[in-house]
């Protein structure tokens, strides 16, 4: 249907004894689009796509996922899932191709067509020449490539990747990032959870952000820095008369803090990108004579840390 | 449906890729069957009629009345084959060297003796390496001097029962005497009936082996879904379009087919090899599924409450062994005394033992009694199972 959103929650709760462990959390994932759910461990992520992923029974909420409701027992809407678990969840005493076949076939797929599907992943995910190994012969990032394959079988409209890249190794981990890319491109929705901000950062059009159960804040990178009104900062690394320049920066309507330190000169400005090169003829003209200049643009973790007051790897 | 076939196709190629099953289920319950029919073969010997020597030194009536009536109707029922000898040292010579497995020997004066109404023995000469051979010709020879002395005592009573010393002349006394160890007449016939409904040593250890084992066997489809839990592997499944309870179907399956390969193999095998018989295929049929279901539910039934696949496999070992030594699967318990003989059917395995015997000796409807036990131990422990396991089928 156009304009149908991939996946809809509302109002998502889930409690073990007294813990609630999801307390309210509600977005929604148009097609084509990569949602990114950013928080610490505990936070409450991966209970929340259990529960998508029709995994966990829910105490409150709805949820909708191509247009199908969302319960543990639907079989409708898990057809259009692909599911990336965090842990390996492959068969060590299978081989690849064992492997992949198996779960085509779980998806309704026919013998012959689980055959096909599974040699164009075996493909995208580099793993044709091992296919026929058992995967307990695999090192870690090809047994993670099989893990991300195996989501990818049903060409799923909805692709929950559950913190796909911890314990990975960085190339591997730029692999995975770069075939997630690809994926978006090709127009499939991603759901991601990672508490690696710059992750999210990368590869996220928009980002919730989770902690103790609650979604707090919600946006694209933008709108989130926006939200807490992050500035950039700026260092110049300069010589000559640094209180001067630092006096006469001070005075932009651009800039919110300007002070001189024994190396240089640091600000607080509105937009670094745009006024860096008045930023720095000024800084000449009263006298100071810039080596080097380091902007650093408010992140993600410094969204989480403002909004929370920890850290993302507290 | 299709999604638990898929999943017990799965769990069968894995399991026999790693060959646990295939030792567990096959060889080695094949192997413990050889190694025990090959060790008790020559003690118990009861692959052959037990070889008895009579030396019959007295030749009188009575002596007669025990060589053609009692040893006599105990040889017709194959249990023993008697054979007369002429010496005592010829006999003694015979039963050193194993030709024979015991002698009885009847004292000169013997039938005289019990005539006059005065206690009489006789003697027998046990061969050390046949000690149940010889516990046997000492049985039969008790069991007749006991009767003898129970008639002597009715005579005396009937004697000196008017408070005389000698109330009948010495002839007399002889002639009721024999009249009563006439119409006594111990004819020590044994209930051959039992041997008709016991397996033979081969047929016993096969059958006790292939049940002892299955127990094990049907560990590997229920355990799995720990392992795929603990693995990651359930949420997978779980997250995949199929109903819940073929995930659960699929694993029970597993179960199911692999006793059924296990058992259908060592049956065929230990028929060819070892000449074991089992009886009737179809009520042997009837009983290995009911023992395949009792297996089932109780080792599914464990494993509901275990945390992780290997504490699982521990608990189920021992409980294993426990029913498989109590079920009689090593050696039997049901004649055992006290109550051990009763609490052997607290063991599904009994009944699947007990039932093999009573087909020997019956036809096919003598197997519903114990299938229908065996049953019951599946409805109760499964029934438990299946609501147990529907939450270790939760990520």
């Amino acid at each position: 249907m156009a304009g149908e959103r991939m996946l809809e929650c509302r109002g998502l709760r889930r409690c073990f004894g007294d813990l609630v462990a999801v307390d309210g959390v509600g977005f929604h994932i148009d097609p084509g689009e990569t949602y990114g759910l950013l928080g610490p461990n505990g936070a409450g992520k991966t209970t929340t796509i259990s529960m998508i992923a029709g995994l966990l029974e829910r105490d409150g909420g709805e949820i909708v996922v191509a247009g199908e409701p969302m319960t543990t027992h639907t079989i409708r809407a898990k057809s259009a899932l692909g599911y990336v678990p965090q842990d390996l969840a492959i068969y060590p005493d299978l081989s690849a191709r064992e492997n992949l076949v198996f779960f085509a076939r779980l998806y309704g797929m026919s013998t012959a067509e689980a055959k096909r599907r599974s040699n164009e992943v075996l493909e995208v995910t580099g793993l044709t020449d091992r296919a026929h190994d058992q995967t307990k012969t695999y090192s870690g990032g090809m047994k993670r490539r099989l893990n991300i394959g195996i989501g990818l079988l049903n060409r799923p409209k909805l692709l929950i990747l559950d913190e796909p890249t911890v314990g990975v190794d960085p190339q591997s981990r730029n692999a995975i990032l770069e075939s997630i890319e690809g994926l978006s491109s090709e127009g499939m929705a991603v759901l991601y959870t990672t508490h690696y901000m710059e992750e999210a950062e990368r590869l996220c059009d928009r980002v919730g952000v989770i902690d103790h159960g609650k979604l707090i804040a919600e946006g694209t990178r933008q709108e989130l820095v926006n939200l807490v009104g992050e500035r950039d900062h700026v260092h110049l690394s300069a010589t000559g008369d640094l209180t001067k320049a630092a006096a006469a920066l001070a005075v932009q309507p651009w800039a919110h803090e300007a002070s001189a330190t024994e190396e240089g000169i640091d600000l607080v400005v509105d937009d670094a990108r745009e006024n860096l090169p008045a930023i720095l003829s000024d800084a000449a003209s009263a006298g100071a004579t810039i080596k080097s200049v380091e902007v650093t643009e408010p992140d993600l973790e410094a969204v989480f840390l403002h909004l929370t007051g920890r850290a993302l790897r507290d | 449906m299709r999604a638990a076939v898929l999943i017990c196709m799965k769990d069968l190629k894995a399991r026999i890729r790693d060959r646990s099953a295939l030792l567990i289920g096959i060889v080695v319950p094949l192997g413990l069957a050889f190694i025990f029919n090959s060790i008790f073969s020559g003690i118990s010997g009861n692959s052959k009629a037990i070889a008895i020597g009579v030396v019959n030194a007295d030749r009188g009536a009575v002596a007669q009345q025990f060589v053609g009536q009692v040893l006599g109707a105990v040889g017709r029922s194959g249990l023993i084959a008697v054979h007369p000898e002429a010496t005592v040292a010829g006999a003694r010579a015979l039963a050193a060297k194993g030709t024979l497995n015991a002698v009885i020997v009847i004292p000169a004066g013997f039938s005289a003796r019990v005539q006059a109404n005065q206690p009489a023995s006789m003697q027998v000469i046990g061969n050390v390496d046949s000690p149940i051979s010889s516990e046997i010709a000492r049985s039969i020879a008790e069991g007749y001097t006991s009767d003898l002395n129970r008639v002597r005592l009715s005579v005396a009573t009937v004697v000196h029962g008017g408070g005389s010393s000698s109330s009948l002349p010495p002839g007399e006394i002889r002639a009721l005497a024999a009249r009563a160890v006439a119409a006594a007449a111990p004819v020590a016939v044994l209930d051959v009936s039992a041997k008709s409904k016991e397996l033979d040593q081969k047929s016993f250890f096969a059958a006790g082996m292939a049940v002892f084992f299955l127990f094990f066997t049907v560990q590997f489809g229920v355990t799995s879904l720990l392992e795929e839990r603990n693995n990651g592997t359930l949420a997978r499944l779980l997250a995949a379009p199929i109903a819940r309870a073929s995930i659960l179907g699929g694993k029970l399956l597993t179960s199911f087919l692999l006793g059924v390969i296990s058992m259908v193999v060592l049956v065929v095998a230990t028929s060819l090899l070892f000449g074991a018989t089992w009886g009737n295929p179809a009520g042997v049929a009837v009983l290995i599924v009911a023992a395949i279901l009792a297996a089932m539910g109780i080792m599914s039934l464990i494993a509901t409450f275990a945390k992780n696949a290997e504490q699982a496999s521990n608990w189920q070992s021992v409980v294993a062994v426990v029913l498989g030594l109590l079920g009689g699967t090593f050696f039997q318990v049901s004649q055992a005394p006290g109550i051990l003989s009763e609490l052997t059917f607290v063991a599904p395995q009994a009944w699947f033992l007990r039932g093999l015997g009573d087909l020997r000796g019956g036809g096919i409807s003598v197997v519903w009694v114990p299938a229908l036990a065996m049953l019951g131990f599946a409805a109760v422990t499964g029934g438990l199972a299946v609501t147990r396991l529907r939450h270790m089928a939760e990520v």
